[in-house]
């Protein structure tokens, strides 16, 4: 389990992520990332901040923050693994690949397993159609999906 | 009749100078380069479909519905976002495009309820307008699906539905008829400024929302309703439309709000008001408005408003509701019985601010007229007289220099001692316009008010203030101006008197007027006040724009000779984009000021010791005016204590509530034995009358107001008169009865009058107001259409005067007892005194006055945030509830002057502008204590109040 961060405490981290990266252009974004880095998502409370500091509404960070499915409302889990399911693996048989990794961890997509080992997302690509199906285990790619990959997979999950 | 429809030309207009031809349709246009299609091709007069275009926003270009076919072009741009070219052969109407635009339509419908009989936007829908435009008969898709209209699909909870959010006392949002055009969300960035909504998600998931996913009421959302404009469906209604139906006819009228004086349609059911919605074709606002213009008119049919008249022999009894006749009849009898008795300076009038210029015009003739004296003041006496005198001295006219429009020009914008954004939201929605557009930004405000920092607006510089210190911190700004060789030479030497500006030269240059000196007492750091001076002197075009927080001052005329100096120094006079602007509080407090409501001036300001003025008005109106000035409202208080003055005439203004050091307003006003107050409500000031003479609304008179820009608007009556008679009738009455031979039949004959016998306003009349819409006085034979912008080459006396400006601090002081600083000022929803929004739904947002108080001074004193607090000066006291906020400095709290129950003016002392007697509001030594509720005094005024207003044969008191 993840601990939710005490509001004072909260309220310093997010500071410090906005003062190292608002003196880039277009400066939310970084932020947002540098948040979920900081914290393995984006809490809530942390929008008003980022909004303040920056000069922007309330309503202008949360609308980005809402666009980018990338940005997380809540904590994930220890890993992440994203399986591609755009039309290149989606011919190469990722569909089937998907529902075998549901089965194995027992989560469906967007959820987290109850040990809190692993969050299982969808990916619209991620331009390794030459190796389909692909993955993406914690920001490293895995080509050419099969049963034993995904055992591989599962074994450095609960290592 | 009917309903004005208003073109919308899709994308704003195009400034350029450069013309371009083109061809739309077979039909050629021209127009200003940089104009789009889709606008040009409305010029032409062919309208092309469109849904998220609208032309008080930027082009989208989103809605794929505009689509056009350019000959010799690939592909089918939008319209609202492809600008016009030379010789561009563009079609509106082909097969393809027609198959487009069925197409999109038919996405567009299988996502919206198919309820239009019984919708609230039916017969003003846009998309029911498009659907007709492009011949939607059928929708391929079907109404099955994933959706976002119906609350379950088959039983089973639909999560993409989401429930009208009725949060927001004006309009609902009913996010099952959005189509995501996201006008609602541009119009309130670009044209309100203040970023309330955003689209959430993405794709079919897109939605709108106030602020992060929050109802409307607990949003960013001020509520000025640019959104319920903007929106071309249902989403965005007003609940008044959803309550009544669609208006059938509209007028033409101005808001009895503040002094920006916006144009509004009110569109009407019969004699029932739907709705007010802003007119594009208004100078001033140019199609926006705030919150309190567009929705808070709720108090023109409140239950509390009084319709009969009423009087009393002693201000204990009930009231009692009489005739017209009798009670016009009783209030001349006494009115000349007091006059018989003790004089005939002992009777006077107060004109009113809020009502229209012809009805100013003749309560101040009555009084001189009839009463025979000059005891005619008004509420400007404790706003914005100082602006009269310091303006008048130094350029030689009492009012702004500037049109609204002269924003647009700006590059440098200083405002001193007022907060726009609560208290002229429109004029600051098109300042932070100008500002998002590179401008910049110097405050002078104790407070870190709104315009200091809000989203994507910053000021500059904040030269947070000790309240009393402005005199100090302006010439100090003139220091840095002089001492550094950033004025202008040029402009001073062709405009100004030279000399008289070495001296001023000489007087600034003092090292006591150096930043590093004046940063002892006023607390700004003295390389604040050198960055303001140097951005203000060298930033391109400066404006300064300020309020009562320079003006109700011990020292207001001095700040404003100050001001004055400044613009004259670094040549900010006398074009677009620069100059002095005062922002003026009331709706007509300028008209009423130049329609010589004060006690020494005819109208058009001219002194009545000049013979020649006073027999202009000696012949026509077959009298011998007095020629001293009469007193001024303080002064009658003061006559009135030692017994000396007996009767007033108080036209719609609350002078208990609104003047200062309540206990001496109370006391003068129980001295006297005839009170007669004109209103709408039995308002404070009623609580010590003998005769209430019942008032109309805006909606119910034709008329005049004159707005912070000298524009002189049409007010016009879309409603009878509630109470019977118009205001400017009941005055008439009251002078006939009198025994004055008055026999206006409407409105227009007064400002025929007021044309006849004053230059400024010579080629007014209503004919010329309906041609030119408005027009900016001096409006004479020099300026046949008006004045936007004055003193273009020279000041109006002749050579600009500089005068010393010597900071002398105020008596008021801080000290052990009363250590801290109280400043007032007001907020976004509530107007003044508060009678009209306090009895409109606008208490949503603001249902008490709140003393703010920094953290350090709460911590000091153990308060937490809502506490009651007991708030005391020498004058008085009284409790409020106290929010901690780091916008005030330490030592400086702040409140509000809304809600009688408060009354802050307990507090604020007698001390007042050397010059005009205008109070000092801003400052006042106070001490802030816990507190257990309510103080002594106030539950005595309440209870007095309460026994004041009862009315014979009324079960309860009126409030």
């Amino acid at each position: 389990m993840v601990m939710q961060p005490a509001s004072t405490e909260l309220a310093q981290r997010t500071a410090a992520v906005i003062s190292e990266l608002k003196s880039l252009e277009g400066p939310l974004i970084p932020i947002l990332h540098g948040v979920q880095e900081e914290f393995g998502y984006v809490p809530q409370e942390t929008l008003p901040i980022i909004a303040e500091a920056l000069n922007l509404s309330r309503a202008e960070v949360h609308g980005v923050f809402t666009f980018y499915h990338d940005f997380r409302h809540h904590p994930a889990g220890r890993h992440v693994l994203k399986v591609c399911q755009a039309e290149a693996c989606q011919s190469m048989g990722s569909d089937a690949i998907a529902a075998q990794i549901k089965q194995k961890f027992g989560i469906g997509f967007h959820e987290t397993s109850k040990d809190g080992a692993v969050t299982l997302e969808p990916i619209y690509c991620l331009g390794l159609c030459a190796c389909a199906p692909a993955a993406m285990l914690d920001g490293e790619v895995i080509g050419r999906l099969d049963a034993d990959k995904i055992d591989e997979i599962a074994e450095e999950i609960r290592s | 009749m009917g309903l004005i429809h208003e073109i919308d030309f899709g994308t704003p207009a195009s400034k350029s100078e450069k013309q371009i031809t083109l061809t739309v349709d077979g039909f050629e246009v021209t127009v200003p380069e940089g104009t789009s299609i889709m606008r040009a091709s409305m010029e032409a007069g062919i309208a092309i479909p469109k849904l998220c275009a609208t032309d008080m926003v930027d082009a989208f270009g989103s809605c794929r519905l505009c689509l056009v076919e350019i000959e010799g072009r690939n592909g089918t741009p939008s319209s609202c976002t492809t600008p016009v070219m030379p010789g561009m052969v563009v079609h509106t109407q082909t097969g393809r495009l027609k198959d487009i635009r069925k197409g999109v339509m038919e996405l567009y419908i299988s996502d919206h309820p198919l309820d239009c009989l019984t919708c609230a936007a039916n017969g003003d829908c846009e998309l029911q307008d498009m659907a007709g435009a492009v011949g939607l008969r059928d929708v391929r898709y079907g109404y099955e699906g994933d959706n976002h209209v119906r609350a379950k699909n088959d039983g089973v909870e639909n999560f993409k539905w989401m429930a009208k959010d009725e949060s927001n006392p004006y309009f609902t949002y009913d996010p099952s008829k959005c189509i995501v055009c996201s006008r609602c969300v541009r119009a309130c960035e670009e044209v309100q400024g203040t970023f309330a909504l955003t689209i959430e998600g993405r794709g079919f998931g897109s939605r709108v929302s106030p602020g992060a996913h929050e109802l409307f009421l607990d949003s960013e959302c001020v509520s000025c309703g640019a959104c319920v404009q903007a929106c071309p469906t249902a989403t965005l209604t007003e609940k008044s439309v959803i309550e009544i139906g669609q208006p059938e006819h509209s007028v033409v009228t101005t808001c009895a709000y503040c002094g920006v004086g916006c144009s509004f349609k009110a569109e009407m059911r019969g004699d029932e008001l739907v709705r007010m919605v802003p007119w594009k074709d208004g100078k001033a606002n140019r199609g926006h408005s705030c919150v309190k213009g567009r929705f808070a008119y709720g108090y023109a049919t409140h239950k509390e408003r009084i319709l009969n008249p009423m009087i009393r022999e002693k201000i204990t009894d009930p009231w009692r509701e009489v005739s017209w006749e009798e009670a016009l009849t009783h209030t001349a009898k006494e009115f000349r019985r007091i006059q018989y008795q003790y004089g005939r300076g002992a009777i006077g009038g107060i004109t009113s601010s809020r009502c229209t210029n012809e009805e100013t015009f003749l309560v101040q003739k009555l009084i001189r007229q009839g009463f025979g004296n000059n005891n005619v003041d008004t509420c400007a006496r404790v706003c914005h007289s100082p602006t009269g005198y310091g303006l008048g001295q130094t350029y030689g006219t009492s009012a702004g220099t500037q049109d609204f429009d002269s924003v647009e020009d700006t590059d440098v914008a200083l405002i001193i001692g007022a907060n726009p954004a609560s208290a002229h939201p429109v004029f600051a929605s098109r300042l932070k316009k100008r500002l998002r557009a590179g401008a910049k930004l110097i405050v002078i405000d104790p407070r870190r008010t709104e315009m200091v920092k809000s989203a994507h607006i910053e000021a500059e510089h904040h030269l947070a203030l000790k309240p009393g210190t402005n005199v100090a911190v302006v010439t100090a700004i003139a220091h840095v101006v002089v001492t550094e060789g950033l004025f202008d030479e040029k402009f001073i030497r062709e405009r100004c008197d030279w000399s008289e500006f070495q001296d001023y030269a000489e007087f600034v240059s003092d090292p006591r007027h150096s930043p590093e000196e004046v940063e002892k007492l006023s607390g700004v750091p003295a390389e604040t006040i050198r960055g303001a001076a140097r951005l203000y002197a060298t930033g391109g075009n400066g404006a300064i724009y300020y309020g009562l927080g320079v003006t109700e001052h011990s020292q207001g005329s001095t700040t404003v000779i100050g001001i004055a100096n400044l613009a004259m120094l670094t040549g900010n006079i006398g074009r677009k984009g620069v100059g002095v602007n005062p922002l003026r509080g009331q709706n007509n407090v300028q008209g009423a000021c130049d329609m010589g409501s004060f006690p020494h001036e005819l109208p058009g300001y001219r002194h009545i010791s000049g013979d020649a003025v006073r027999d202009i008005y000696d012949s026509l109106w077959g009298v011998k005016l007095d020629n001293e000035p009469g007193l001024r409202i303080p002064n009658m208080l003061d006559a009135a204590v030692d017994g000396t003055f007996k009767g007033i005439y108080i036209q719609g203004e609350d002078i208990l509530q609104s003047d200062p050091d309540t206990k001496h307003v109370s006391a003068g006003l129980e001295a006297m034995e005839c009170v007669v107050v004109q209103d709408l409500f039995l308002n404070e000031t009623a609580n010590y009358a003998h005769v209430f003479l019942p008032g109309s609304t805006f909606l119910e008179k034709d008329g005049t107001f004159t707005n912070a820009e000298r524009r002189i608007n049409r007010v016009r009556k879309v409603m009878a008169p509630k109470n019977g008679l118009a205001d400017w009738e009941v005055t008439q009455r009251l002078a006939q009865a009198m025994g004055l031979n008055w026999n206006y039949k409407h409105p227009s004959e007064i400002m025929d009058e007021v044309a006849k016998t004053t230059p400024s306003f010579a080629n007014v009349s209503y004919e010329f107001l309906e041609k030119m819409g408005s027009v900016q006085w001096p409006c004479n034979e020099k300026a046949p259409e008006g004045t936007p912008i004055m003193h273009i080459d020279g000041f109006v006396r002749g050579k600009g005067k500089f005068i010393r400006t010597e900071y002398v601090a105020t008596d008021e002081k801080t000290g052990p007892r009363f250590p801290l600083l109280l400043t007032t000022g007001r907020i976004l929803s509530q107007y003044n005194v508060g009678a009209q929004t306090r009895r409109t739904e606008n208490v949503a947002w603001h249902a008490e006055d709140l003393l703010e108080i920094h953290p350090h001074d709460a911590e000091n004193r153990g308060l937490r945030d809502g506490d009651w607090v007991r708030l005391q000066s020498r004058a008085g006291e009284t409790t409020l509830r106290a929010q901690i906020t780091d916008r005030v400095s330490p030592g400086v709290v702040y409140t509000t002057f809304h809600h009688p129950d408060t009354q802050a003016n307990v507090i604020t002392t007698d001390f007042s502008d050397w010059a005009t007697n205008c109070p000092e509001y801003k400052v006042t030594a106070v001490q802030v204590g816990a507190s257990n509720g309510p103080s002594e005094w106030q539950k005595g005024y309440n209870e007095q109040a309460q026994q004041s207003r009862r009315i014979a044969g009324h079960l309860e008191a009126a409030e």
